[in-house]
């Protein structure tokens, strides 16, 4: 074991691990953040905590994670290159290991052209591949990316994302070649409603034995309505959803809709069990985080093994 | 080229109005080849300022001149014998040439016409776009020939990020997803493998992380 991380102890083990998010406060409420977490006790192995997510400013992803670090449960540190440069990155990792927080994704984040803050400089000193070398190299060598020796190495269980879905898709088994190479120990998935293409990906992922060196987590979301997925099919980039499935969210009436989200949620995962390499869910219920220990349950996942 | 465009005319307007003796200063190299400062646009400028001031009532003299290069203090000292007679100094070339006319000049102000944009090539009649972000170590040979660092919008060594969509950026339908060029590239010239080398976390002591950037060649030096 390279960590302490439940994740990681999970994932050794050859359960499915199960995780899902909390996306902090835009304020200084930590009960929101006690209260969010609490909802997923029991039913997930890691809560990944975002960090200024669509490139809105929200409590810190760090201070976050202390607070759910503090009720026992298990934070994943997200971290974006967007706001911080290599330094801010470090002592942030450093100190979140300091608290106990042992499992981290590293993303480059959504552009600030998205937010609330579009007039916000980006720094992206580094990218999310060279983030997770950066990380790799602070547990594994005890060093800093400035090449110092680090009194008190932080053991970061490692993930990070990829998008089966985006453009050029003959890149995207790559891409994570790529990431594997940095050094990445898991990785979360954009959410997926395509599982044609989805599985199509992991074909190729297998093909080059990536889901023997990374832990794959599939990215699930629930759609709350027709006009979420609407919305997600049409507004959001790299979000691949189907015809058919905006369709069947449309063939039942208004008030059974949620209801009908929460179906194809619980297929999905159903149906990506028996895919090859699939070590786990990642369930995305955004702003809706009280539906997945239902998911969770009528998945079949329950309950969390105890490691 | 250094590309610019000329501010709206209420800001220059609003920064040139207490003067009467403008020194209106174009530059004959890139803001001319990117039509925002050379001659032409000198004495468009000159007009529509003597227009709006007349008919306020409050009428200006401009002094137009188009120095070959405002960056270069020898094409500089040409301003000389016209300075006693300005009030003000408005410049037409990019940051660099406004600031070589008001360190040469200090005792007058001196006045920007125009916002300066970037480092850029023109892709058709009328349309520049961004190339390069002068980072002072260039990776084009490592990138196909395409420069993530001036043209992701997320300066992505290692994309592209989940964001491209039929070799567009999610930033903006207009923009091309830079690392959906180099792909495109890198299978043009059967250098596919090229795109699984990780490329490593930039030195940026070449750019403006270390500070600002002055050349030093010794051979030249006087």
């Amino acid at each position: 074991m390279k960590t302490e991380s439940t994740l990681e102890k999970i994932l050794a083990a050859g359960h499915l691990a199960v995780t899902s998010e909390c996306g902090p406060p835009r304020g200084a409420l930590p009960n929101k953040v006690k209260e969010k977490a609490e909802l997923l006790r029991g039913c997930v192995d890691g809560i990944n905590v975002t960090d200024n997510q669509t490139a809105m400013v929200r409590m810190s992803s760090l201070a976050a994670c202390i607070i759910i670090q503090n009720m026992g449960l298990n934070p994943i540190l997200q971290m974006v290159s967007r706001d911080r440069n290599r330094l801010a990155m470090q002592s942030d990792i450093i100190g979140a290991y300091s608290h106990g927080v042992d499992t981290m994704l590293c993303l480059s984040g959504d552009h600030p052209r998205f937010g609330d803050h579009p007039m916000a400089a980006n720094v992206h000193d580094i990218d999310s591949i060279q983030m997770v070398d950066m990380v790799r190299n602070m547990r594994d060598e005890g060093k800093f990316q400035g090449g110092e020796k680090i009194d008190g190495s932080p053991k970061m269980f490692i993930g990070a994302a990829a998008n089966p879905f985006a453009d050029p898709f003959e890149l995207r088994v790559a891409r994570l070649a790529k990431k594997v190479k940095a050094g990445v120990d898991f990785i979360q998935t954009q959410c997926i409603f395509n599982v044609d293409k989805f599985e199509k990906w992991m074909e190729g992922v297998r093909e080059r034995g990536l889901h023997e060196k990374v832990a794959i987590m599939a990215g699930i979301t629930p759609m709350k309505s027709v006009g979420m997925a609407r919305y997600m099919k049409n507004k959001v980039p790299g979000m691949d959803v189907p015809d058919e499935v905006v369709q069947r969210m449309a063939g039942v009436p208004k008030e059974k809709q949620s209801e009908e989200g929460i179906k194809i949620c619980v297929e999905t995962i159903q149906r990506l069990k028996e895919v090859e390499g699939v070590r786990g869910f990642h369930i995305m219920a955004i702003e809706w985080e009280q539906k997945v220990p239902e998911i969770v349950e009528r998945a079949g996942l329950l309950p969390r093994p105890v490691v | 080229m250094i590309t610019a465009e000329r501010k709206p005319m209420e800001e220059i307007i609003g920064s040139v109005s207490p003067y009467r003796r403008i020194l209106l200063v174009g530059c004959n190299e890139c803001v001319t080849v990117c039509a925002a400062g050379g001659r032409k646009e000198v004495g468009l400028l000159a007009s529509a300022l003597k227009m709006h001031f007349a008919k306020e009532g409050n009428p200006v003299e401009i002094e137009e001149v188009t120095l070959e290069r405002q960056c270069d203090p020898e094409y500089v000292e040409e301003l000389l014998p016209r300075m006693d007679q300005a009030d003000a100094v408005l410049s037409m070339a990019c940051g660099c040439g406004a600031q070589e006319v008001a360190r040469r000049y200090k005792e007058k102000p001196v006045f920007p016409a125009v916002n300066t944009r970037f480092m850029g090539a023109s892709e058709r009649q009328g349309v520049w776009a961004e190339r390069c972000a002068g980072c002072g170590n260039c990776v084009l040979g490592i990138t196909a020939g395409v420069c993530p660092i001036a043209r992701c919008s997320k300066q992505l060594l290692n994309g592209p990020c989940g964001g491209s969509t039929s070799g567009k950026c999610e930033v903006d339908p207009d923009i091309d997803c830079a690392w959906q060029l180099i792909w495109d590239r890198l299978k043009a010239l059967g250098m596919q493998e090229r795109y699984e080398d990780n490329i490593p976390a930039k030195d940026w002591r070449t750019g403006r992380g270390g500070g600002p950037r002055r050349i030093v060649r010794e051979d030249l030096a006087s």
